[in-house]
Order: structure tokens, then sequence, then C-alpha cells
């Protein structure tokens, strides 16, 4: 028996939700990554599922762009967030409001 | 040497010299600027005076015509192109001579000058725009010329700068100018669009040609002739100071002494006599208007003639004077005596220039003074000066064998001949109070005792001879250069056959339409009647001037004048309160409505709008700044709200 596309999709949906609430309320600089990462897999997730569904190969490509794409974004976000760290002495978003009026 | 085929050389030559001394000789090389200010003229006279030569003994072809350039634009070619004819010639000769003796007496006068480079720059340039404009074979040349002419008068008046009243007075002359100038690019305009040609040749051939055209009615219930002459007259009435926009002209006595003698005396306010002249095919066709150009002239020529009888500026007098002589020119030219209204432009260059430069030499005795209430006696200290002086006077007042007796005397016989006895009237009166205010000076200025300081005293002298000589030379010419236009009825009477050399030389530029009546002729006794009697009046107003100012009275007389009639008095010297009026009608007027413009259009209504404008803008600015928080989390939420609101937009 196959487990049926609408609970992969709920499972996404469930975690692109959390991540998305996630991000938006986090204050933790590392958190809304993290938060990020959760959306970017929510959406792997899809796309491998109607993969299977639909059996073509291009969705689980597209996963391993993604995969790839989040590992960059997370190294350059990480140096990014050290940078301002070692600046700051603090990842607290709310405090590093730089683009201000 | 073949100078005709050099002929546009003649103005170049002096635009070239205002350029090597204006652009690139220093301020220090007084020698340089002296060597290229004259040489330029000078080259260009002696250019000139060779092609008139030539053209004059039939080497050339009549007239004489030579394109340098075509200006095309479109279907419209207008050529830059200059033209040798007897009038043209005349003009010429006029310019080309005297404005290189007055150059020379500039070199003598300015000397000492900080602006030497500067004046010598813009007297060239105003002999390359005058030339331009007596040479050109166009409306346009002329036009251009006639422009220039009018820079280098602004120029040269304000050439005092840094005193408060010349800048001032070149202000005002080239503003009334300009109103002229209005009025003559609409008769050109008017001219164009009729013709579809500006060349003075082709223009006077069609009308010729076909003169019901030009009679036609055009506008304003005027033909095309009388509307065009109209407005060419009112441009010659800027240039020349008639009345009403003669005001410029004695205000333009503030610039340099020979300035006044070459500009405002002798060539540039003659313009406008010699545009006239130069169309008198048109003023032919309009008899309402050549009248109207008479009248104008008579006017002019008493009006300036009572206010320069109560003058005590030697300039100003001699200003009035030329816009009394301007007057007359007018009165010739409006009562179809063209050839003596050119005779008697050329006869005036001569002794108006002698005029000035003569009370340039008293001036420059004197130290700068111009008041004649503080000269006196002058004859002895100037022996060369008072001489000169003296025969340019006579020449004025109009006393044989001098050179404005004859060409006087043609304008009155001329106004008599055409029936206009008012006119003649009143030139007969104005020839009576010239030389009664013309003596008058003479005996202020060189006769009685020094009425200055005694520093003043001590300073006299005699000029330079390279002031001096030029004297001479015009002093010359104020006698001889009436010989060319002897009248006819004289040679008949002598006996001997028509020398009236000029009336021959210029006749052809003179056109004679059918049904005009140009002919008018004087029996040979009216003609001598009309002689002695412009004699007797001048003899007269030379008396009068004797026994009221002669020897030792010095100015008891003007007093005595003041005291008996204070009101005429004032009147006259204050010149009728024209500019007053002026100032009252117009100028105020004018200066209120450009305050309305600037307080209400330009600051409440123009800068208002854009206040308005601007606070709008940074309102909405100030309000849309508060959404930049720069908290990245809220940008975050914005970013979502727009997909989500991108996602319901694609669903429903």
């Amino acid at each position: 028996m196959s487990v049926p596309i609408s609970w992969y999709l709920l499972l996404a949906a469930a975690l692109f939700a959390i991540g998305a609430i996630g991000a938006l309320t986090r204050r933790n600089g590392i958190a809304i990554f993290l938060s990020i990462e959760l959306m970017l897999n929510a959406a792997n997730l899809t796309l491998a599922a109607y993969s299977r569904l639909l059996g073509d190969r291009a969705g689980q490509m597209v996963v391993f762009f993604v995969l790839a794409v989040a590992a960059a974004e997370a190294a350059v976000g990480l140096a990014l967030f050290i940078g301002i760290f070692r600046l700051r002495r603090t990842i607290d978003v709310n405090r590093i409001n730089l683009l201000r009026w | 040497m073949d100078a005709l085929s050099l002929l546009w050389w003649i103005p170049a030559l002096p635009f070239l010299g205002a350029a090597v001394n204006g652009l690139l000789v220093r301020n220090g090389q007084k020698g340089l600027v002296t060597f290229v200010g004259l040489a330029a003229p000078g080259a260009s006279m002696l250019l000139g005076l060779t092609a008139i030569w030539q053209y004059a003994t039939g080497l050339a072809p009549e007239p004489l015509r030579q394109a340098v350039y075509s200006w095309t634009v479109g279907e419209m070619s207008i050529d830059v192109a200059f033209r040798l004819d007897p009038l043209s010639a005349v003009m010429t000769f006029v310019v080309t001579v005297v404005g290189f003796l007055i150059h020379v007496y500039s070199v003598g006068y300015m000397g000492r000058e900080e602006g030497y480079r500067r004046y010598f720059s813009f007297l060239n340039l105003f002999m390359g725009a005058m030339l331009l404009l007596v040479l050109g074979s166009n409306f346009l040349v002329m036009f251009v010329g006639w422009e220039g002419v009018g820079l280098c008068s602004y120029l040269l008046i304000g050439y005092y700068f840094d005193q408060e009243f010349p800048p001032e007075a070149g202000k005002k002359a080239f503003v009334v100018n300009r109103i002229g100038d209005f009025a003559f690019l609409v008769g050109m305009l008017a001219l164009f669009a009729s013709f579809g040609t500006l060349e003075f040749g082709e223009i006077t051939e069609r009308v010729l040609a076909a003169p019901e055209i030009a009679k036609a009615p055009y506008v304003f219930g005027l033909s095309l002739a009388g509307f065009v002459t109209l407005c060419l007259f009112i441009g010659a009435m800027g240039k020349s100071a008639q009345i009403p926009l003669y005001v410029w002209l004695p205000d333009a006595m503030a610039g340099p002494t020979p300035v006044s003698a070459l500009i405002h005396a002798a060539t540039m306010v003659t313009a406008g006599v010699y545009m006239v002249v130069r169309t008198n095919v048109l003023y032919q066709l309009a008899p309402e208007i050549s009248l109207f150009v008479a009248g104008i002239g008579a006017a002019t020529a008493i009006f300036a003639a009572t206010i320069g009888l109560a003058q005590n500026d030697i300039k100003k007098v001699l200003a009035y004077s030329t816009v009394s002589q301007l007057g007359y020119m007018f009165l010739a030219a409006g009562v179809g005596a063209y050839v003596a209204a050119i005779f008697h432009l050329a006869t005036h260059a001569f002794f108006k220039a002698l005029l000035f430069l003569g009370s340039g030499s008293v001036i420059h005795a004197m130290g700068g003074e111009q008041d004649m209430q503080k000269m006196g006696g002058l004859r002895k200290h100037l022996p060369l000066t008072y001489p000169t002086y003296l025969i340019a006077t006579l020449a004025i007042a109009g006393i044989p064998p001098l050179a404005g007796f004859f060409s006087k005397d043609e304008i009155l016989a001329g106004a008599f001949a055409g029936h206009h006895h008012l006119i003649w009237g009143v030139g007969i009166l104005t020839a009576g109070l010239t030389a009664c205010y013309m003596f008058r000076s003479v005996y202020l200025t060189f006769h009685g005792s020094f009425r200055g300081s005694h520093e003043q005293e001590h300073h006299l002298h005699e000029s330079p001879k390279v002031m001096t000589v030029p004297l001479v030379l015009l002093a010359l010419g104020a006698v001889t250069a009436g010989w060319i236009g002897i009248p006819t009825g004289l040679w008949e009477m002598a006996g001997f056959a028509d020398h009236n050399v000029l009336h021959h030389f210029l006749s052809p530029v003179i056109a004679t339409l059918p049904g005009v009546d140009t002919g008018h002729h004087l029996s040979h006794s009216t003609e001598l009647l009309l002689m002695l009697v412009s004699v007797a009046v001048a003899l007269g107003g030379w008396l009068v001037a004797k026994r009221l100012w002669g020897g030792e009275r010095g100015l008891a007389a003007d007093r005595t004048f003041a005291e008996r009639l204070p009101f005429v008095q004032r009147l006259l010297a204050n010149k009728y309160y024209v500019d007053e009026l002026y100032d009252r009608v117009i100028v105020r007027p004018l200066a209120g409505l450009a305050r309305g413009c600037w307080k209400i259009v330009d600051t409440l209504l123009i800068d208002g709008a854009l206040h308005v404008g601007a606070f709008v803008t940074e309102l909405t600015g100030d309000l849309g700044r508060f959404s930049t928080t720069g908290n990245i989390r809220n940008y975050a939420l914005y970013f979502f709200a727009g997909v989500l609101l991108l996602f319901w937009w694609m669903i429903f």
C-alpha cells in the first residue's frame, strides 16, 4: 500500500506554516535560519511527492538543486551572522535594525 | 589694384582689427593697439576710396553687387551680399574718412585712459558694423549692421562703466533703439512676405514694374508701401533720434567725446536717413507717410533747437543740435528731396564731427570740465581749436560758401518747391535758432574772460598734434564738402555748365515713378530769394547771439532770461520735461506691471504651486518612511503578506 498524496501535502503545509511562523516570530538570527530551512524542506517534500506520483524525475532533480542552494545560503548566512556578532555582540534581529529611516 | 572685387574687405578689415585688438593683443601693448586700431580702418578707408573712385570713373558695372555667402533655409535663400551704388558710395566715403580721422584723434584723446585697448576694439567693431550697414545689398545685411552699430553704441556710451550714469545712458540708448528696431523688423518681414526677397535692387525693380502692388491696401487702412514705410520710419526714429524716440541721444553724451563725434553725430545716427533714402521708391508711393516723415523731421528740428538754446553743457548743446539737424534730413526726405537729405547728411558729418572733436579738445584743455558757465576766453589758449570750431559753427549756421549753407539751402528749397510752406517756415526758423545757439556756444566758450578756477586756467593748453591735425582736415571738409552740390540754378545763373556733381551722381538711386511728381522746379529768382532769406536768417541768428553773449557779456543774458521768463527758461533747461513725462507715462507703469508680475504671478502663483507640490511630496514621504522600520522581521512579514496576496490573486 502506498501513502496517499494528500498526507504528504498536509505534512508539507504543516512544515511550511511552522517555518513561516518561526521566521516571523523568532528574534534569534540562527533560529530564523532554521525556520527558513524548514520552509525549504516543506517545498522539497512537495516536489518529491509529486515526482513520485507523476513518475517524473525532474521534480527530484529540483530537490537536489534546492538542497545545494540551501547549503550555500546557510553558509553565507552564518558567515554574515558571525560578522555581525563580532561587531555588535548580538544576533538579536530586533537590535540589528540597520536599514532604518 | 582691383578694389571692386575686394569690396567685402571694406567692412571685414575693421572687424578684423576689432578681433585682433580685442582677443589677441594684451593691455600693456599700447603701441600695438594703436597700430592695429588705426591700420584696420585706415586700410578700409584706402580700399573704400579706391573702390569709389573706380566705380565713379566707370570701371564697374552699375550697380556693383558682390555676394560672399548664401544663407539658405529650406526654400528661402538670402545672400550675404554687398552693393556699391552711388548712395552706398557716398555713405562709405563719409563713414571711412570721418571715421578714420576720429580714430586718429582718439589716439590723443584717449591716450591716458585705462581701457585704451577696449576702446579701440569697440571703435573698430563699430566701423565694421557701420560699413556693413551702408554696403549691405539687402535688408538683412543692413539689419545686422544696424544692430551691430546699436551694440557698439551701447558699449561705448557705457565706456566709463565704473561711474553710475554712463551705463544707465547706454542701457537707455539700447532699449529706446529696440522699440524702433522692432518696427524695422516688422516692415522688413512685410516686404519679404510680399516680394519674397530682401534685395534692395530687386524690390525697387518690382515696385517700379508694378506700382499697383505697393499701392494695394494692406493693413490698418494703409497701402503696402504705406505700412512698410511707416514701420521702417519708426525704426529710423529710434536710430536717428527723432520725436518721440530721441531721448537717448542727449544722454549718450556720457560716452567719450570722440565716440559722440563718430557714432552719435556723424555716422550711426544718420543710418535712419540713409535707410529712408534707400527705400525712396516706397516712400514716393506713400505720400501720406512721406508727409508724416517731413512733419516729424520739422517738429524735431525746431523742438531740439529750442532746447539747445538753454543748455549749458557744451556737449549737450551739440547733442540737441545733432537731433535738430537729423530732423532737417528727415524733413528733406519727407518732402521728396532725397538727394538733399544725403547731401546734408554728408556735410553734417564733417562739421558736426568737427564740432564734437573741437569740444573734445576744449574739454581736454579744461581737464574734463564740460560746463560752458565755467569757460570763456579760451581762444587765446587754443589757437587751433578755436578757428576750426568757428569754421564748423559757420558751416552749421549756413553761412556761404561753407558746407552747411548749400545742403541746408537745398533742403529748404526742396520744401518750398514742394509747396510745403509751413514746413519751410519751420525750417527757416530753425536755421535762425541753429545759428543763434551755436554762436552762443562759441561766445560762451571762446570769447569773454575765463570763468573757471585758477587751477583750470593754469592747466589750459592746446591739444597735441594727433588731435589738432584731424581738426584741421575736418575743417577743410566742413568748408569744401558743400561744393559738390552747388545748386544747378546757381551754375545756370552764372552762365556755366551744370556742375551739381552730387545730383548727377545720386540721381540713378532716386526712383522716378510715373504719376509721382518729383521734379519741382523753382525759377532762378525764387531760388536766389530763398538763398538770401536763409543767409539773412542765419546772419540774424548770429547777430542776436553776438548781442546777447558776445564779448564780455558772458552769462548775463541767460540770467536776465531766467529772471524775466522763469517758466520758459525752466521748461527749456529741463528739455520740456519729456524724460519726466516718459518716466511717468511709460517707465513707471511698466515697472509697476513688472513688479506685479514678479510678486503675484511669479512669487505667488508659480512659486506657490511648486511649494504646494513640494509640501505634498514631503508629506507622503514622511508618512511612507514610517513603514521602513529597519526591523527585518517586519520586512519578512510584508513579504509574506505579499506572497499570500499573490496566491489569492492567482487562485481566485
